[in-house]
């Protein structure tokens, strides 16, 4: 019998997210969300039936009852989050939030069966972070002022990353995170939505040469410290959102290629510096020369990776905790191991449709400052998204940095869920644009008929 | 006015671009996901450091290796405890191609591991199997060989040391593949030791017939013939040469095997005969350009199209190389190394009008219930040489049986072609490995056999007499 169960909900699973992926695309297709209202519709169904099917292969393959009540848990949270979400902003965009709680539910299922412990723990910090982010649009929507704090934000985030730096060559190590209270958090993470208003501050105030290269100092300082820190992954994050944002203010080709050609440059005399890079480039070049110490990682991740096949092995059925860190970094190669290539291929198309949603409000936005930050937050999250898949893939070297909602990780959940709760307060007020300019129109139109009736 | 100022400012191509550019940088890296994964699936399982292996085989049971009519040459039998042995029904016989499965892995069982520890079972097969709470069958492989021509063959060799294999030259189906010494692989983990700690230069684990790197004497005229062919198209009937035992030019000195005087002989034969003399007389004569284009035609100094472990075969023929060592070169001998499923590789070309076929040894893989996971057919790699140059290098090879020096193939029920090689391979003796590369038959080749007999003698008197046995085996006569 448990075999049948766990053979079928293979294909059913890919089936779903298949379905639920070409809903998202079509999304595109309408521009107001009240015409995507069935495919959002369709998009739940698949979800909640995805998230079903996964759990009764967890039940069939361990037998343990308390994986149901979990479960249960689990549908209560996600379905009110979206159905508190729908209520409380209709005029948020709703497929920026599917998208969220669907890879928030996927990264739940593996976590749930590579440590149950953990995926409790995941649980607790999604449920907390949702908490926290509701009141995270409306703080956007009605908040104008916080275009003013530029330079504030700079030296916040500069002084928290800063003294971790600071901490962490006191201890002699790779220190990244702050425990406090037995929570671990990890300031680069939290900095990182700093940065963004900074960044987007600063570039809507900006007027001429001299500012651009005040900034790009500024922005300097900041991955200079995380590569300092040995974070390399966000210095990278950091430096890309800030070469995108100056593209995107000053629609100039120019200083992107200067500040990529600075990039390279900057790479290359890191590389030659940081024996730690070295290591991880040479891991890259080839994971099974070195297989039992630095290209031990990766070539697990590989071994996972391929060892799935297309609908891949059944959740339990792989053996993904033989790749160390596998719940942070590893994530995407657990998923293409236990539910599939296929998946873990249409998993990473949400991401992108989730990247182009953000973009597309970028576009139509009038406000700058918020073209800006939904840019930046889109770029920021499909970059990390790139460095984790491609790290793990051997596609580009390793980085270190989680998949963004799915990997286990606090700091990491909670940011990006306060990101797309951001975003979604930037899509409120784009709303509102389009609803003023609308009742221009319409007041223009009755005064030219007004004017017409009394000619 | 208003509403034309308002417009452009709304679109940003930048973020056009950059969504571009990250969708693309996307789809790069799912394409480049799916191709690793699906290219890399089987050489990644088999990584030692890769535990899937271990989740597999406790869940499966080791797949059967068969031969083309059925005969099992591998299966899997466990004990009441649930302890695993594989069993290999003919022992030594197939010991290298099959290969073994503890202490590593070897052969068959290591390049078709992926397959024979995974199952395709019927899913209703599984369920009921899962429910006696037994182990699924693994996917059993269907191999091209032939247990009797493997069988004769293997007892031909006797107590010698050699290789043998046979092909079909028109499929490239291989039909035996024989290497002495051997071991047995039913008893390989209690002789591992031995194994190991012998030093002697019997190296039984060693596949003489695929990695086993020898002189090729006399076999390599073949290649000069080619050679010499190519650079006279037309007029390579005309060569005459009047041979006295010994070629000597500058400080260099050849010699006919066993000082033989062959008197005046022909392009033909020259070869039928295995005139040393002859052909270093005629080796020097060759441009140095086309030599070496000849040589890498056929495939020497570069991978060759198996999939199986094989060693590189290697001539060092420049364009600046010493006139004494072309002399050797022309005779296969000097540092000269070829492998004999090589060696076979050629005269399958030649007996397949110029066209090599892809030598493969798995025609099928079925899961335990008959379904045909994935079958391997008939693939041409390539024209190795034009067909008049083939036609040319038959019928040399006809004369040699006619008579030359294989004239133990002559006047039998079938008609069979070759090359008889004596290869010479330390000064100090006299002694030399036996060497037959040859087809049958000759009109319409079915079959292709290269032998090597290490420290036997000539090849015609040690190497043919195998060939005939085969060949005998082949078309059935006692």
């Amino acid at each position: 019998m448990e075999i049948y169960v766990t053979e079928i909900s293979k294909y059913v699973i890919t089936f779903l997210i298949f379905s639920y992926t070409v809903l998202a695309f079509l999304t595109f297709k309408y521009r107001t969300e009240k015409r995507r209202k069935w495919l959002y519709v369709g998009q739940l169904v698949s979800m909640f039936a995805m998230q079903m099917a996964c759990f009764i292969q967890i039940l069939a393959r361990t037998g343990q009852i308390k994986y149901a009540f979990f479960f249960a848990f689990q549908i209560i949270i996600f379905s009110s989050a979206i159905a508190l979400f729908y209520i409380l902003y209709p005029d948020g965009n709703r497929l920026i939030m599917n998208n969220c709680c669907m890879l928030l539910m996927i990264g739940l299922i593996i976590v749930t069966r590579l440590s149950y412990d953990k995926a409790i723990k995941q649980f607790f910090i999604i449920t907390f972070s949702f908490i926290i982010g509701f009141f995270v649009p409306e703080l956007v929507f009605r908040f104008n002022f916080l275009k003013r704090f530029t330079w504030l934000y700079a030296a916040a985030g500069i002084a928290a990353i800063g003294i971790v730096l600071i901490l962490g060559a006191a201890t002699n190590g790779s220190k990244i995170s702050y425990t406090v209270g037995g929570i671990t958090f990890q300031p680069s993470e939290i900095v990182k939505i700093i940065f963004l208003f900074f960044m987007s501050a600063a570039m809507y105030k900006a007027e001429g040469f001299f500012d651009l290269l005040l900034i790009s100092a500024a922005a300097a300082v900041h991955v200079i410290i995380l590569v300092l820190s040995r974070d390399l992954g966000s210095a990278l994050i950091f430096f890309v959102v800030y070469l995108a944002l100056i593209y995107i203010s000053t629609e100039n080709l120019g200083y992107l290629s200067l500040g990529l050609a600075f990039g390279i440059l900057a790479s290359i005399v890191s590389y030659k510096l940081f024996s730690h890079i070295q290591v991880r480039v040479k891991a890259f070049i080839n994971p099974f020369g070195d297989i039992e110490r630095s290209g031990y990682q990766l070539s697990q991740s590989l071994f996972g990776i391929s060892s799935g096949c297309w609908f891949g092995l059944g959740l339990y059925g792989g053996s993904p905790q033989s790749i160390p860190y596998v719940e942070q970094d590893f994530i995407f190669s657990a998923i293409a191991e236990e539910l599939g290539v296929l998946f873990a291929v249409l998993m990473a198309l949400i991401c992108i449709s989730t990247f182009l949603m953000l973009m597309r409000e970028g576009y139509y936005i009038v406000d700058k400052f918020y073209r800006f930050i939904v840019s930046g937050i889109a770029v920021a999250y499909i970059f990390q998204t790139f460095l984790t898949i491609g790290g793990g893939a051997k596609f580009i070297p390793l980085t270190g940095v989680t998949l963004p909602l799915v990997s286990y990780g606090g700091t990491s959940v909670f940011t990006t869920i306060i990101m797309m709760m951001i975003a979604e307060g930037v899509c409120m007020i784009r709303s509102e644009e389009h609803y003023e300019a609308m009742e221009k129109k319409r007041r223009r139109l009755e005064a030219r008929q007004r004017a017409e009736e009394e000619a | 006015m208003q509403r034309k100022k308002h417009r452009p400012e709304k679109r940003s191509y930048p973020i056009i671009v950059l969504s571009a550019f990250y969708s693309v940088l996307f789809g790069l890296l799912l394409i480049y996901i799916c191709h690793y994964a699906y290219n890399n699936k089987q050489e990644l399982l088999n990584n030692s450091y890769n535990t899937r292996q271990q989740i597999l085989l406790a869940q499966n049971t080791r797949g059967k290796i068969l031969s083309r009519d059925g005969d099992v040459l591998a299966y899997t039998t466990a004990d009441e405890n649930g302890k695993e042995k594989r069993v290999y029904p003919f022992g030594k016989e197939f010991a290298h191609v099959v290969g073994y499965s503890t202490n590593g892995k070897a052969g068959l069982e290591s390049n078709y591991n992926y397959y024979l520890i995974n199952t395709n079972i019927e899913l209703q097969e599984k369920a009921k199997l899962e429910e006696k709470k037994l182990k699924f069958p693994g996917d059993n492989v269907y191999t091209t060989l032939d247990v009797k021509l493997q069988e004769v063959a293997y007892n031909a060799l006797s107590a010698r040391k050699g290789a043998i294999v046979a092909t079909n030259p028109k499929t490239g189906e291989i039909l035996a593949l024989v290497s002495k010494p051997d071991f047995d692989p039913n008893t390989i983990s209690e002789d591992w030791n031995s194994l190991l700690a012998d030093t002697s230069t019997d190296a039984k684990l060693l596949n003489r017939a695929t990695q086993g790197l020898y002189p090729p004497g006399s076999t390599f005229k073949i290649v000069t013939s080619l050679a010499y062919i190519k650079e006279h198209p037309e007029d390579y009937k005309n060569y005459r040469y009047s041979c006295n035992g010994r070629f000597s030019y500058e400080d260099e000195t050849i010699k006919c095997f066993h000082g033989e005087n062959h008197g005046n002989v022909d392009f033909i034969s020259s070869f039928a005969k295995s005139c040393n003399s002859s052909y270093a007389n005629m080796g020097i004569s060759i441009e140095k350009k086309i030599f070496k284009t000849t040589i890498s035609d056929l495939m020497f100094n570069s991978e060759l199209p198996l999939s199986m472990n094989y060693s590189k075969s290697s001539v060092d023929i420049k364009l600046d190389t010493k006139t004494s060592d072309v002399m050797q070169i022309s005779i296969g001998q000097g540092s000269t190394q070829v492998t004999p499923i090589h060696m076979n590789m050629i005269t399958d070309a030649i007996a397949n009008d110029g066209v090599l076929m892809k030598p493969y040894l798995v025609s099928s893989i079925k899961s335990d219930s008959g379904k045909v996971v994935k079958a391997f057919s008939d693939e041409r790699y390539k024209r190795l040489l034009s067909e008049k140059e083939a036609e040319i290098l038959q019928g040399m090879m006809e004369q040699v049986v006619l008579s030359g020096t294989a004239s133990k193939l002559k006047d039998l029920s079938y008609t069979a072609a070759g090359k008889t090689g004596s290869a010479e391979f330390t000064d100090s003796t006299s002694d030399s490995h036996a060497w037959f590369t040859g087809y049958a038959p000759a009109e319409d080749p079915e079959i292709c056999v290269t032998i090597i007999v290490e420290n036997a003698g000539s090849g015609g008197s040690y190497a043919v007499p195998i060939a005939k046995r085969i060949f005998d085996a082949y078309f059935g006569v006692e």
